[in-house]
């Protein structure tokens, strides 16, 4: 009959209606400022940089921890163009110990970013990762949303506090990739071993083991 | 007490004018009531603003505004001053004297409606001889004041939502004036204080309302259909439907002038259901006979708040019309329904009492619903639509 | 006579001269629709309640838009550019003078052989229906039947044209 759909949908709405009020798990709204639901493990918003820090609870030493080494793939592969960085002139050692250059500058423009995630996809050095954090609003439209590294740099922690099971495939990653390095490193120091006692003239030099990290 | 409280207004209104001069009294009086009009309502407005954002919000199992004052009861005080401070920008090729003009219109044109409404006993501006007449030439105005929106905005989507909404209204105005017809026909005069007199009689407790008949009832149905669609709610509100056209035909407003629309078209609503209000439920006059010692003006107020909340939950609940649903439903089963109600209001008067007018008027009426919503559904004019796509 | 007379007539004649004059086609049914409302009140003030109120409900709200959605439908939306005054006013004046010449003669020609009456009779919208019903009822019935017959050519028109398509 005409109208029995009309009056269906309107004893449906009288439900909702009456229901909203006497039982709780229908109403999902959570009242933002006060209330807070933590982010997904999967959430992303804008890119940071990683750095490893020996001590934890210090955050000073961002700049000598910071596994980027301005290789500059990001900066190319970036689709809109928002990340900008300069080469450093010296050179400091990496995780495994090799000499490299560092990012005298590494600017991303939040206004521009699209989140896309494909700097993260092509960093070989697993230097820059999503970041969860989504409270940006500022004041200062094209001061505040420029990020230094400075303020990019986040520690190994951190990625570890966001993204708990990413963060430690990264960290098998990078270990398996070190001992790899040192495997190496042993091979070719055993080799100069054995062809000191074979050719004893020049000591060989010794590999920074100073450089080693946890 | 009970007159004293029923009579309140009216015996302030009159110890007040008792400290002017006689001569000025009648002039006034009448603007002593103008402005508590036009002071009541847009006050009832802002309250039912917040009323529906809660009211669907609970349907729709959210909170609604709740940010400011206690439970987002300032919430219109907030919206009233964005829409004071907002920038009034009128389009750079618009018709700026008719695009200027078009809400005024509008807002004179409503609130002309309730100068025929009695409010409560003793309560009514103006007591016409032709009151009901009155109130439609008012609403058709109110047509000329969109199309005037509509077309002075320059604007495509100010065009077609003000062509939609005068179509619409010129559809839906047929239907209601025709279901309005049985209840002249019924009471034997357009004036809307005897329409509520004549409602106000009580046997065995019970009122003579004229929605307690078969063709009073078929009659508020038919009306409140055509109200609906006539003030432009939901489910009839193709003329500002958003996902088409911005915001119908004042798309191109801002700031205090669309306000104004907003306002208008909230007062229209109050006004028309209002109207329903008298002319089928009594007006003024109380449920029950034992429950007479309640004030009039109350009775009339808490019945256009019960009209109003339909309103809210008919918007919460039913999805919008398409263009032709719109039409066919109008001219295809509303119209048709309201010239059978003439017809069955006649062979009501003309059978006398007794219990047989009841089972015929009832049969015919119910018989022509089922039948014609049965062929509609049928020829799938209202009911559902297969697509075909490009072939 | 008082001041609302004086009013009500240069709101009427104003509007009136608006719709002759007016070089935008829309502007002119507005300003016709000023002069239907003018024309409304002026029933008003004569105590003709029943005439007043259908002159806004028919003319305004049926008529005026007519006109409008007519306008709109045949011109399109393009506006005529530069000046307020239509190039043709003085043809448009010239014809409603002319009209209202032969308007204005026909009623004073009339006028005399009417009685002359003092107060206007107060006529409810009770009279009004019984002398529709009663007296006029042939006249009522033709009129009826027309506009039926209208409603019915409308309707064969635009099946018509669904047919084509």
């Amino acid at each position: 009959m005409l109208g029995e759909g009309i009056l269906k949908g309107l004893a449906e709405t009288a439900k909702n209606f009456a229901g909203s009020f006497v039982s709780a798990e229908r109403m999902i709204t959570v009242q933002y400022p006060e209330e807070r639901i933590a982010p997904m493990e999967a959430a992303r918003v804008f890119p940071f940089l990683v750095y490893d820090s020996k001590h934890p609870e210090d955050s000073l030493d961002w700049e000598a921890g910071m596994r980027c080494v301005a290789c500059q793939i990001c900066e190319k592969e970036c689709p809109p163009k928002c990340i900008y960085i300069e080469k450093s002139k010296d050179k400091k050692p990496d995780f495994v110990g090799k000499m490299q250059i560092y990012p005298a500058r590494f600017d991303i423009d939040i206004s521009v970013c699209m989140s896309c995630q494909i700097c993260v996809e092509v960093c070989p050095f697993e230097a820059i990762k999503m970041d969860t954090q989504f409270e940006l609003a500022t004041d200062d439209r094209f001061g505040a949303l420029l990020l230094d590294r400075k303020e990019l740099a986040k520690s190994n922690e951190y990625y570890h506090h966001i993204h708990p099971t990413e963060a430690a495939e990264v960290d098998a990653r990078l270990a398996a990739e070190k001992a790899k390095a040192n495997a190496k490193v042993k091979a070719a120091a055993d080799a100069a071993v054995a062809k000191a006692a074979t050719q004893p003239a020049v000591p060989a030099a010794k590999p920074a083991e100073g450089n080693k990290q946890e | 007490m009970i007159q004293t409280l029923d009579q309140i207004f009216v015996l302030l209104k009159h110890w007040l004018l008792n400290f002017l001069p006689a001569a000025w009294q009648p002039a006034v009086g009448v603007v002593l009531s103008v402005v508590c009009i036009i002071g009541v309502f847009p006050a009832l407005f802002a309250f039912t603003t917040v009323l529906e954002r809660k009211g669907i919000g609970r349907i729709q199992n959210r909170l609604g505004p709740n940010r400011v004052g206690p439970f987002g009861i300032l919430q219109p005080i907030a919206d009233g001053i964005k829409s004071l401070t907002k920038e009034d920008i009128v389009p750079l090729k618009a018709d700026a004297a008719v695009h200027f003009l078009a809400p005024i219109v509008l807002v004179v044109a409503v609130f002309m409606g309730f100068a025929v409404l009695p409010m409560g006993r003793n309560m009514v501006l103006v007591d016409m001889d032709a009151g009901l007449l009155f109130y439609f030439a008012m609403g058709a105005s109110t047509e000329v004041s969109v199309f005037m929106a509509g077309w002075s905005s320059r604007n495509k989507y100010s065009l077609l939502g003000a062509m939609r909404a005068v179509a619409q209204m010129i559809s839906y105005e047929v239907a209601l004036l025709l279901s309005s017809v049985v209840v002249v026909m019924m009471s034997g005069s357009l004036s809307l204080v005897k329409i509520v007199a004549a409602q106000n009689q009580y046997s065995w407790g019970l009122p003579h309302w004229y929605i307690f008949t078969p063709w009073g009832f078929a009659g508020a149905l038919m009306f409140g259909i055509a109200a609906t669609a006539e003030t432009n709610r939901s489910p009839f509100d193709l003329p500002e439907g958003e996902s088409e056209l911005v915001a119908g035909y004042f798309t191109e407003y801002s700031g205090f002038k669309f306000a104004l629309f907003f306002l208008g078209e909230y007062v229209a609503m109050f006004s028309i259901a209002g109207l329903g209000a008298t002319l089928f439920l009594g007006g003024w006059s109380a449920p029950l006979a034992a429950l007479q010692f309640i004030p009039s003006w109350m009775w009339f107020f808490g019945k256009l708040m019960v009209a109003m909340c339909v309103f809210i939950w008919m918007r919460g609940t039913l999805p919008r019309l398409r263009q032709d649903q719109l039409m066919n439903f109008a001219w295809k089963f509303v119209l048709p329904m309201c010239l059978l109600n003439l017809f069955v209001a006649g062979l009501w008067r003309f059978m006398g009492d007794g219990l047989l007018r009841w089972v015929i008027c009832s049969a015919i009426l119910i018989l022509a619903y089922v039948g014609m919503g049965w062929g509609e559904m049928k020829r799938k004019h209202l009911g559902p639509r297969t697509y075909r796509y490009a072939e | 006579m008082g001041i609302a007379f004086y009013l009500v007539s240069v709101l009427t004649v104003a509007g009136g001269l608006a719709a002759v004059l007016l070089k935008n086609t829309v502007h002119c049914a507005l300003a016709v629709t000023t002069a239907f409302a003018g024309l409304a009140l002026l029933f008003l003030q004569l105590d003709a309640q029943f005439a007043g109120f259908a002159q806004i409900l028919v003319y305004i709200g049926a008529v005026a838009i007519l006109v409008v959605f007519a306008i709109l439908l045949t011109r399109g939306s393009e506006t005529p550019k530069g000046g307020v005054f239509s190039k043709t006013w003085l043809a448009g004046l010239a014809v409603a003078a002319a009209i209202f010449a032969v308007l204005g003669w026909a009623v004073l020609q009339v006028a005399g052989s009417l009685p002359q009456q003092n107060a206007a009779p107060a006529v409810t919208v009770n009279q009004i229906g019984e002398a529709l019903m009663g007296r006029y009822v042939l006249p009522l019935e033709i009129i009826a039947l027309l506009l039926t017959a209208a409603l019915i050519g409308a309707v064969i028109v635009a099946m018509h044209e669904k047919e084509g398509d």
